[in-house]
């Protein structure tokens, strides 16, 4: 989940941003682990989040391989939480996405007294995190900072585009098809949550945030 | 990596197999119709015609026309670094392969005085050839880095205590791939100005992160000397210490 460290935007763009994942370490609790992340993803689904995955499998937003024309015009975008959990069956890194920090919070405490023995991050603006494990009667055991970007970075997108496509940070977003996707909503071929949708599919670990990207669109579509 | 277009001399799509790193994104991601290809072909000269275009959605490919290639070796390795789907056989982690301190609370891979670095290439979406990593592997090794034995980029490292990767890989393009080590907190200035300085010789991109453990309070001692040495941090990733080994 390396690919949440780097999102790019400010302090306040991350306000309805906040990533939970679940991971096992590989030789110390990874032997029954399969049956603990589904339970994460039980327990995540309960305080509503808007989005759920798991890296091998994919997430509630998927392709699918055996569409009819009528899909440019009639789009089936409903949610599949249950394929998400159904589908763990090897030790992964299990995801759940929330765009409030109530139900962080909450997801957390429930997740204290689970107690599956995974390690659980939250992946989001350190301030907050840090928030979010006090309310929930946490301290940090450890902390990894995004110091951002060295090197050719003129080679990188506008501002606009890496807010959206970093949002999968495995690179599955790329920049030519948010450059589209903006520039359709601007033309009000797609509405922001259409365009979200459409990017969602292509991040299979299921840490791209839906609500956070609307609201980048619709920024965008206002210039 | 924009390594798909259409080729104006067969009016066909085609892939710059140089450039694409083979993530799968435009397999896996795409949706797909199953329309006869002639059919599709001739509606849009069709359209053409009167300069018009069809409004697809733009993620479904009409003919299923995208199928995956079989890999051998070198060129297997730009899918293990690349398509987030697969297992790194050396780390058993999927997506870049890394633990990195997200499991630090179980392994304590990185104790309270120590700093974890993940420095990692053509992140994001620019992709990185291995040459380019090697050039800053060499040189970390140089001042005396250790590289951390659990991540796919030492495993291709065939000396590691100079930094050098195998010779038949170095040309392999990959979307990034995420070099590990670790130091005390006092050489962190030093470290990050040599990442710096070698970043900007590369022809890539590098984001950086660094990690360290907390202390009781969940004070992190590495706060300091990033805002000394002119650092801003705002995101980064929060573990809670609820892991423990089964």
């Amino acid at each position: 989940m390396t690919n949440t460290l780097h999102r790019y935007g400010s302090a306040e763009s991350f306000s309805d941003d906040y990533i939970v994942f679940a991971i096992p370490a590989r030789g110390h609790n990874d032997k029954d682990c399969v049956e603990k992340e589904r339970r994460f993803l039980q327990i995540a689904q309960k305080h509503n989040p808007v989005n759920l995955g798991d890296a091998s499998h994919g997430c509630i937003y998927r392709p699918s391989k055996d569409l009819k024309p009528t899909v440019h015009w009639r789009r089936d975008e409903t949610t599949n939480f249950e394929a998400v959990q159904s589908g763990v069956s090897c030790p992964t890194t299990v995801a759940a996405v929330f765009d409030n920090q109530d139900s962080v919070v909450a997801f957390i405490k429930e997740l204290k007294t689970a107690d599956l023995g995974l390690s659980i991050n939250i992946s989001g603006a350190l301030d907050k995190a840090q928030e979010c494990a006090r309310r929930a009667g946490l301290e940090r055991h450890s902390v990894e900072y995004s110091l951002g970007f060295f090197g050719q970075t003129d080679r990188m997108a506008d501002r606009n585009t890496l807010e959206l496509s970093t949002m999968c940070g495995h690179g599955m977003i790329s920049f030519n098809l948010v450059r589209k996707l903006v520039e359709w909503v601007k033309q009000g071929r797609r509405t922001p949550d259409q365009a979200s949708t459409t990017l969602a599919r292509f991040c299979s670990c299921g840490v791209f945030n839906p609500t956070r990207a609307s609201r980048l669109f619709e920024t965008a579509k206002k210039g | 990596m924009g390594a798909i277009s259409i080729d104006a001399a067969t009016n066909r799509a085609s892939v710059n197999s140089d450039e694409c790193v083979e993530c799968y994104a435009c397999f896996r991601g795409m949706s797909m119709e199953k329309l006869n290809p002639s059919f599709v072909r001739g509606v849009r000269s069709f359209l053409k015609l009167f300069r018009l275009r069809f409004d697809p959605e733009p993620d479904v490919c009409p003919t299923s026309a995208i199928t995956p290639d079989e890999l051998a070796w070198p060129r297997v390795v730009r899918r293990a670094f690349s398509d987030p789907q697969v297992t790194h056989e050396s780390t058993g982690v999927h997506g870049r392969g890394t633990e990195e301190v997200k499991t630090n609370d179980v392994t304590n891979r990185v104790g309270i005085g120590e700093v974890g670095y993940v420095v990692e290439f053509g992140r994001p979406t620019v992709g990185v050839r291995f040459r380019d990593i090697e050039k800053m592997t060499v040189a970390l090794a140089k001042i005396g880095i250790a590289f951390e034995p659990n991540n796919p980029v030492t495993h291709m490292m065939t000396d590691k205590a100079a930094g050098k990767l195998r010779d038949d890989i170095l040309n392999e393009k990959i979307l990034s791939a995420i070099v590990e080590f670790k130091t005390s907190i006092g050489n962190v200035p030093a470290v990050l100005a040599k990442v710096d300085q070698v970043s900007k010789t590369l022809d890539t991109v590098v984001a950086v992160g660094v990690s360290t453990r907390c202390e009781q309070d969940g004070a992190s001692a590495l706060d300091a000397v990033l805002v000394d040495e002119g650092l801003s941090f705002v995101r980064g990733k929060t573990n809670l210490g609820l892991g423990h080994a089964s």
